[in-house]
């Protein structure tokens, strides 16, 4: 009896202490148990590191982080990215430091002696230095590009669908309108028209480019969240208790809408990578000497036999980059999906 | 209708839906009737139910009276003040005074909120409690007014079964202190088991807080049990509105006839007896109601002048309301 009257009131204080787990909480659980889309998050990870840290940009001065500034140095990569020893180039990939690779003649003393893992491009330039320091254009593009398109596409659409009837009609018209243009016509057209004399600029104009050609997915799929959820008892219990239209939007609508944006978003960066590429492929992206993946390859396929690592290991970077974002988009849709509920 | 003890008081309420046509120049081509010209009143502390088949206009009804519709014609006075004629703030107002319980526990409450946040959302909408510490309190009396525990406030709704739910949105509704409450078959998504446990809780909130309720569903026995008065409603008309048992002991209306006698009899012996009234046909589409009696296609007892002459709703003595030639 007295173990029993002893143990009750513990049992109230668990209770009170157990918070609920939100279906936020509950997603993430999921996920986590999804070895590709985890496997996804990790080389997702390694990459936003890569990009933030591929040289002192970010701690020298952000202002600088695309590297105008040339007091900049390489922190994870062995090289510059902009630099090398021509008298050493289009050397195939080694393990072995220059000094003691055969037939190299790099000047150590002004370039180090850090192998060439991913071996060098024409100029001399260390391929692998490149890839990493690619990976700050090609990201960047991928989000920046996508949240641009979700902030667009989640506004215009939120207001289409709150709204319905007429309005909805003729704003989803001209998505329609829009979506009738060839995507990459539109952006190299945007791309030739926006000047682009330095970096900065380029990739700006890369961001303006996708966002106006990568909303309308965006904008529909909001639209056809907030549509079907506006018909919702939950909404309608919102009204009745006499929320404001701004408060059922931002507290209700879109918290519910969410998960599909996130998912697509996350599916949309890769698309968005690969844009960059071909973009930089045709010369309309990033301007030399900064490394975009693209660019890369751009400048690599004319030797393909000769110097095929100049084409193949950034390849590889793009490929791998959008298998790890396409699983985690698939573990995210997966995890978020309401109808994979307990089903794991 | 010049009682003082009237709280709500309906007059002609119409509802139709507008069907259109065409691309981008959207053409009016018809409406839907769901609720085509109800009245009644309700008094203060009483609760009617409304009852009829799925689809007749119960549930629009009840969205219509609380402007969740903003009803196509008639009147509705709440306390006086005709609700068709708020706007904006006013309206708003108005909703710290009258309430809903919806039929779909699952669906009625926001999946991504906690309960304590869905409870509240009443309270800082209308600025209620200064504090969040009183809202908080205020929060956990509620749950504790509908026979929660007090610490479920920070769970979230899928966390809880059906009948849990459902409590969760009758404290969410009498958050407000609201005088009424429309009841949109708040029973039929349940068990049966938890159906008795949320109209004795609805019993019991309506003696402690004095509260009227519009009672909808289509359980004719729910609604026997429940209410003072009761409404029969078919093709978003009223066909018969009478006290409780004058309703169920003498029902004049054909179309209450054939409903009530679907209603099985837990007595093997009088069971036996039952005559059951099948009406033929579907119910006629709202869109393009029968003209007349809109029940004259399927009345067992039809007459000429029902598919020329549309029955006034009338009194016909001791507050039994009836729309039929017949009488």
């Amino acid at each position: 009896m007295t173990v029993r009257s002893s143990a009750a009131p513990a049992v109230i204080e668990l209770e009170e202490a157990r918070k609920g787990v939100g279906l936020w909480g509950d997603a993430w659980q999921r996920l986590l148990r999804n070895r590709a889309a985890v496997a996804g998050m990790i080389f997702s990870a390694i990459l936003v590191i890569c990009a933030l840290f591929a040289d002192t940009a970010l701690i020298v001065a952000i202002p600088n982080a695309l590297g105008a500034d040339l007091d900049v140095k390489p922190l994870l990569t062995p090289y510059p990215f902009n630099r090398g020893d021509t008298r050493c180039n289009r050397m195939g990939p080694s393990l072995l430091p220059p000094s003691r690779q055969e037939g190299c003649i790099q000047d150590i003393e002004k370039y180090g002696n850090f192998p060439h893992l991913m071996g060098t491009d024409r100029l001399g330039r260390d391929v692998f230095s490149r890839v990493i320091w690619g990976t700050r254009i090609s990201l960047t593009v991928g989000i920046v590009g996508s949240l641009t398109a979700l902030i667009i596409g989640t506004v215009y659409g939120a207001i289409s669908g709150y709204f319905g009837g007429r309005i909805d009609n003729y704003m989803m018209r001209f998505v329609d309108v829009m979506y009738g243009f060839p995507t990459l016509l539109f952006v190299i057209l945007i791309m030739v028209v926006l000047p682009s004399e330095n970096a900065v600029q380029g990739m700006i104009n890369i961001f303006i480019a996708i966002g106006v050609v990568g909303w309308m997915g965006m904008a529909r799929l909001i639209r056809g969240q907030f549509l079907s959820l506006r018909e919702k008892e939950f909404i309608e219990a919102a009204r009745m208790v006499g929320t404001r239209p701004l408060s059922i939007i931002f507290r209700h609508l879109l918290p519910n809408s969410l998960g599909p944006a996130i998912v697509a978003l996350t599916l949309s960066i890769p698309g968005l990578i690969l844009t960059e590429a071909v973009l930089s492929f045709i010369g309309l992206g990033v301007p030399p000497p900064f490394p975009s993946w693209g660019i890369m390859v751009n400048e690599g396929w004319r030797g393909l036999r000769a110097t095929p690592h100049l084409t193949i290991f950034p390849g590889l970077a793009i490929t791998i980059t959008m298998m790890a974002f396409n699983f985690l988009g698939d573990g995210l849709r997966d995890a978020l999906d309401p109808m994979m509920r307990g089903t794991t | 209708m010049s009682d003082n003890n009237i709280l709500l008081d309906v007059q002609d309420l119409k509802m139709y839906f507008p069907i259109t046509q065409g691309l981008i120049i959207q053409r009016h081509v018809g409406d839907i009737k769901a609720v085509d010209g109800i009245s009644f009143s309700i008094k203060k502390g009483e609760t009617l139910g409304l009852v009829g088949e799925s689809g007749c206009g119960k549930s629009t009804t009840g969205r219509a009276i609380l402007q969740l519709y903003r009803p196509t014609g008639g009147h509705v006075f709440f306390k006086g003040d005709d609700l068709t004629k708020l706007k904006g703030e006013a309206l708003r107002r108005k909703r710290r005074q009258m309430q809903m319980i919806f039929q779909d526990p699952y669906a009625s409450l926001n999946p991504r909120m906690t309960v304590g946040n869905i409870i509240s959302e009443p309270l800082e909408v209308h600025n209620i409690y200064r504090t969040k510490a009183e809202r908080q309190e205020r929060v956990q009396e509620l749950l504790r007014v509908v026979g929660l525990n007090p610490y479920f406030v920070n769970r979230y709704p899928h966390e809880f079964s059906g009948g849990q739910r459902q409590r969760i949105g009758v404290a969410r509704a009498l958050a407000v202190n609201p005088e009424f409450i429309v009841c949109d078959e708040p029973i039929s998504a349940l068990d049966v088991s938890i159906q008795a446990q949320i109209i004795n809780l609805l019993e019991d909130l309506q003696a402690e807080f004095n509260l009227t309720y519009l009672f909808i569903a289509h359980d004719l026995s729910v609604v026997r049990h429940i209410s003072d008065r009761v409404a029969v409603m078919y093709l978003g008309k009223l066909a018969e509105l009478a006290d409780r048992d004058e309703l169920y002991n003498n029902p004049l209306h054909p179309y209450t006839q054939a409903l009530l006698s679907a209603v099985p009899i837990p007595d093997p012996v009088i069971e036996e007896k039952r005559q059951r009234i099948i009406l033929e046909g579907d119910v006629p589409s709202p869109a393009n109601p029968p003209t007349g009696c809109n029940f004259s296609t399927r009345c067992p007892r039809v007459m000429d002048i029902c598919k020329e002459v549309d029955p006034e709703f009338r009194d016909l003595g001791g507050d039994h309301w009836v729309a039929c030639h017949l009488y």
